[in-house]
């Protein structure tokens, strides 16, 4: 998975039916400082309440996502990046406090 | 997934069969606010997206899984119509 920050909120009314009921958020990839580090990209997210500013898991693997939503071999998810946790703390090093 | 400005279409007589009858567009990725973020590519269309359109698109595999047909060679799809992007979160 990678870090990112999420920026907001992409609104998208006519979609692939796929994505209908998601939120769908744009997120700046991050490291481990926080420093923003590759191509903004989007990414849908079902669980958490992540929001502007927060910094997020993101799970960047079709077959990842669709064995998250639970969806057998055949089924067909055009999704290749979901948010799979919401970030509180990153530590770098033997346990020191970032 | 990421953000795309439909800025043409590509029109193919010769191609590999799982393309045929597929509608292929000329797309320009975009960042987060609206700037273009790499080079122009063809996507295929699934929404009837046209030149102007702000879309989104997912790639590589997943493009595929985006179409009915069982197997389709594409990397890119448009997959949604963008009616706005709020990015202010990274300021």
């Amino acid at each position: 998975m990678i870090l990112a920050k999420v920026l907001g909120p992409v609104v998208s009314t006519v979609k692939h039916a796929s994505y209908a009921g998601l939120k769908l958020l744009v997120v700046q990839p991050v490291n481990e400082t926080g420093a923003a580090e590759g191509k903004s990209l989007l990414a849908v997210d079902r669980v958490s309440s992540a929001g502007e500013g927060d910094t997020v898991l993101i799970l960047k693997e079709g077959t990842g996502v669709r064995q998250l939503f639970g969806l057998p071999k055949e089924a067909k998810l055009p999704i290749q990046a979901c948010i799979v946790g919401v970030v509180d703390e990153v530590a770098v090093g033997a346990g020191e406090k970032k | 997934m990421y953000l795309g400005r439909v800025v043409g279409t590509v029109v193919a007589q010769t191609k590999a069969e799982g393309l045929s009858g597929q509608k292929l567009l000329l797309v320009q990725p975009l960042d987060h606010d609206q700037k273009p973020n790499g080079p122009i590519e063809a996507a295929v269309d699934t929404v009837r997206a046209g030149p102007g359109d702000l879309v989104f698109l997912v790639g590589s595999r997943e493009a595929s899984l985006a179409l009915e047909e069982a197997f389709v060679p594409v990397d890119a799809a448009i997959v949604g119509f963008v009616d706005s992007v709020h990015a202010g979160g990274g300021k």
